[in-house]
């Protein structure tokens, strides 16, 4: 008769207290790393830049595994699927952006300092 | 028997159903992140993120968000084990964490505004405005559905359809989480450094 009865747990097996407390102290150093490298001065920007970036994907594969629990499901794996999915979505929407409009802008400035008094001048567009 | 077989994968597609809508949410968020990042620096001679971001202020809003996100995930424990008056306190604390983190981007905005640093100033601000205020929208509306749902546990219990529905508050509070990191490291760090 209890099988008549779902519970939480019986939908979510992984939700477990170790997993979620591993997932939090993790993210919270991580998070703390991170800052300390942004705001430190003996750091260049670029190395910032790169190391802010990994340990941001770090965090965000921590928390997928610890809150979200991905990866932990029967086959199929449509969640899997779905999500791998989103990322090739994402990295052609945010990586294609970023390519295309910094090649135009390179390619429209052959005067630096002319582009930026017609750039002010066009209210920043 | 197989009531229980049926049910549970009844539950397991709306699990995935709602899955696919945090996944479509994920391309909107992207777009606006890759709106931020070609606009990062079009200041048009106003303030840059450098000039304007609190990197402490960002930071504790950061852990704020982080924690609501751990009690959410021990809110769901309480649920699998039906303890109630857990279950409830833990969501109470999730909703004051998240309302503390609602209060204080509000009044970052509110600050920003009164100095003339609002949308209209520059692309770059237009376009911290929409991916910041996107999330803090998205928050809102969660703060909303933790009200509604913890008024259905007083009233019905944890009954098959309450379960599921804290099962799916999680997974959109934790997705929330997930998309702030990157709003902390793309927005507040990278642009509040460089």
């Amino acid at each position: 008769m209890s099988d008549l009865k779902p519970t939480v747990s019986h939908f979510q097996p992984h939700a477990t207290l170790s997993a979620y407390i591993t997932g939090f102290v993790s993210c919270i150093v991580i998070t703390l790393v991170a800052y300390v490298v942004a705001t430190s001065n003996s750091v260049s920007n670029d190395a910032a830049v790169g190391i802010v970036a990994g340990l941001a994907i770090l965090q965000f594969v921590t928390q997928l595994i610890f809150f979200l629990h991905l990866g932990r499901e029967f086959k199929p794996r449509w969640k899997m699927l779905v999500f791998w999915l989103m990322i090739t979505i994402v990295l052609i929407l945010v990586g294609g952006s970023i390519w295309i409009m910094n090649n135009l802008n390179y390619r429209m400035m052959q005067n630096p300092s002319l582009e930026n008094k017609y750039i002010q001048s066009q209210d920043g567009l | 028997m197989s009531t229980a077989v049926e049910r549970a994968q009844a539950e397991n597609r709306t699990v995935l159903g709602f899955w696919i809508y945090l996944m479509t949410d994920c391309v909107l968020f992207a777009s606006l992140f890759a709106t931020f990042a070609v606009m990062r620096g079009m200041t048009n001679g106003g303030p840059s993120g450098a000039d304007l971001f609190s990197m402490p202020y960002a930071l504790t809003e950061t852990m704020i968000l982080l924690a609501s996100s751990f009690t959410c995930g021990l809110a769901v424990i309480a649920g699998g084990q039906q303890r109630r008056a857990l279950l409830l306190s833990m969501l109470a604390l999730t909703f004051v964490l998240g309302a503390s983190f609602v209060g204080m981007e509000f009044h970052e905005f509110r600050d920003l505004a009164l100095d003339g640093n609002s949308w209209h100033r520059s692309g770059f601000l237009s376009s911290y405005f929409t991916l910041v205020a996107t999330h803090g929208l998205h928050i809102c509306v969660g703060l909303l559905w933790l009200l509604t749902l913890s008024v259905q546990i007083v009233k019905k219990g944890l009954a098959g359809s309450t379960a599921r529905r804290l099962t799916l508050f999680s997974m959109f509070w934790h997705f929330l989480d997930l998309v702030w990191i990157f709003i902390f490291s793309v927005v507040y760090l990278w642009s509040g450094r460089v």
